[in-house]
């Protein structure tokens, strides 16, 4: 269990975290979601007491990191995969790190083994690939078989095989009922690893929920249909008290809370031409999108294209559903 | 947290870096070495010095002529000690295993002065013995007046040496800019300053010109100028200097996010 409480880092005027409060529960992956600069990875140093808050406390099993021994034992992180010496091997270099909290040697050999780096134990770390460190990264987590695991961006830069052991990895060690507290910028990553969600923005936190009660608020499901006889099909649709948005851009009828069967029905019984009927399902991606667009620190400003802009063009549509969701969230 | 469990873990880190063994030869063999060559370059041309300069000759000093320069070896020793830390980003990882900042340091830097001393002491006994054999007759034994206190001055100096450039990089948190700092400062500014008369009021209280007093058993040579201090008195200010530099280390260290 790890519990923050006020939490709030201020570099001179520019304030990084800002009054962060939320608990991170045993037994289940807790997402840690934000986008760049959104400060994750300055609130997770400060979980580990590497950086001093200027506010608020963090708790680890009720205790402040500093007072406790042998801290490998209770919580194990992966910050940064580069974060070891070059010159020396992957096995001395865990060493050190076993030594310095009397876990036996022979976990060195265990931890090198599950991450499968067995092969080049002996050999210096500088020459490892992005994946290979991150896998180092990992087995100097896993030393001290902590119940608490803390991963910075874990899948920042891995292959899809490395991907997919991260993601089983994640969930195996949930599943021996461990804490799980990884950070992300990827909505869609975190939907297959995570089961809680934590969202901030520009340090200060947008949502606490679980994954499920995130899908539910924010996948919106509807309906698009296209016609050359538009207006018919709306005169229609308004007789049998259906609600259709069109959407200028596309052309299309968006309809909310209808079976695709139900539309395609009622298009026939009134011999309407459809060139299109699909249901649909906005992206996870989306609604994270649109939960942070006010604190995204550095926006593109691509020309045409910009994603916060596009995704506004859609609002309309949605957007009151959205305005819901995020007065609950915050 | 037990503070033996974080000694083993520094030897391990200090033992398992191709640095260590590298500077710590350098500092021996160019000790050795340069002092070697010097003596038997004075033992050859012993009938051409004045009569003061064979008045006051110090066969023991000269035997550690090499050293100003082996120290640089083991200012480069003590900064990549403690500098590598922060270059390879392993300080976050360290921190993370050993929380508190006093363990964490003092752990690292006695461990790293404990084998600083070990190699700091064999290269004075060294370069003192084959320095004396070819100084042959003009030679001194080990037994006479002050020489032990000398020979193992010259140790303790080399072991202070690097604890000091310790203390500096942990206060600078950069090998490259402690190296930048370290090498001309010993190389240079405190040696030409130790050169004038003017500025050398200043210059003998610099840590290696206070420290390497202890290494003197002949006082007022003629190319030396009497200092307000003796040779304990002098490693006493050199001590300060290395408190000074640890104790600004520990706090910034402390203070600091990592």
């Amino acid at each position: 269990m790890i519990e923050l409480e006020g939490l709030t880092k201020r570099f001179g005027a520019k304030t990084a975290v800002d009054n962060l409060s939320f608990q991170v529960r045993p037994g289940v992956v807790t997402g840690f979601l934000g986008p760049n600069g959104a400060g994750k990875s300055t609130t997770m140093r400060m979980m580990l007491d590497l950086d001093n808050p200027t506010n608020g406390t963090v708790r680890i099993d009720g205790k402040h990191y500093r007072d406790l021994t042998e801290p490998l034992k209770h919580i194990g992180a992966l910050l940064d995969a580069k974060a070891m010496h070059g010159g020396r091997s992957a096995y001395n270099n865990l060493l050190c790190l076993a030594e310095s909290n009397r876990i036996p040697r022979s976990r060195v050999a265990e931890v090198l083994d599950l991450v499968g780096l067995t092969p080049v134990a002996k050999k210096k770390s500088k020459g490892f690939s992005l994946g290979m460190g991150q896998r180092l990264g990992i087995a100097s987590a896993l030393l001290g078989d902590p119940e608490i695991l803390m991963f910075d961006e874990p899948v920042n830069g891995l292959d899809p095989e490395g991907i997919l052991w991260i993601r089983n990895l994640m969930k195996g060690l949930a599943a021996e009922g461990r804490t799980i507290f990884v950070s992300s910028h990827l909505m869609s990553e975190m939907a297959l690893t995570a089961d809680h969600l934590v969202v901030i923005g520009q340090g200060r936190l947008l949502a606490d929920l679980s994954m499920s009660d995130f899908i539910q608020q924010n996948s919106r499901s509807y309906v698009r249909l296209r016609t050359p006889q538009q207006e018919r099909l709306k005169d229609v649709l308004h007789e049998a008290g259906i609600d259709a948005v069109s959407v200028p851009a596309t052309g299309a009828l968006e309809i909310d809370g209808v079976p695709a069967e139900r539309l395609g029905e009622l298009a026939a019984q009134h011999q309407i031409v459809l060139h299109e009927l699909s249901p649909q399902r906005a992206s996870l991606e989306e609604a994270f999108m649109r939960m942070t667009a006010d604190s995204v620190e550095y926006h593109a400003h691509a020309p045409g294209t910009t994603a916060p802009a596009g995704a506004a063009t859609a609002a309309p549509a949605w957007g009151a559903g959205y305005e819901a969701t995020r007065e609950g969230g915050e | 947290m037990a503070f033996t469990a974080v000694l083993k873990s520094e030897w391990t880190k200090i033992r398992t870096v191709a640095s260590t063994s590298w500077t710590l030869a350098c500092a021996l063999l160019v000790t050795v070495g340069i002092s070697a060559l010097l003596c038997s370059f004075v033992s050859s041309r012993f009938k051409d010095m004045s009569a003061a300069e064979k008045l006051t000759f110090d066969p023991t000093m000269t035997s550690f002529a090499g050293m100003s320069l082996g120290q640089l070896a083991m200012i480069v020793f003590g900064v990549l000690v403690v500098g590598t830390e922060y270059s390879s980003g392993m300080i976050r990882t360290s921190l993370a295993a050993v929380p508190r900042r006093a363990s964490f340091l003092f752990g690292k830097l006695t461990v790293a002065t404990a084998l600083a001393l070990v190699v700091g002491l064999a290269t004075s006994f060294l370069s003192f013995f084959l320095g004396q054999a070819l100084l042959g007759d003009h030679g001194i034994g080990i037994g006479e007046d002050n020489v032990l206190r000398a020979v193992a001055g010259a140790g303790v100096y080399m072991a202070l040496i690097a604890l000091f450039s310790m203390g500096v990089t942990a206060v600078l948190r950069s090998s490259i800019l402690a190296l930048g700092i370290l090498m001309p400062f010993f190389f240079l500014i405190s040696t030409i300053l130790g050169a004038f008369e003017a500025t050398r009021k200043v210059a003998q209280y610099f840590p290696d010109q206070a420290g390497s007093k202890i290494m003197e058993t002949v006082t007022d040579t003629t190319n030396q100028v009497h200092a307000p201090y003796g040779p304990w008195g002098g490693l006493g200010i050199m001590l300060l200097w290395v408190l000074a530099a640890v104790l600004g280390g520990y706090l910034v260290l402390k203070k600091r996010d990592a």
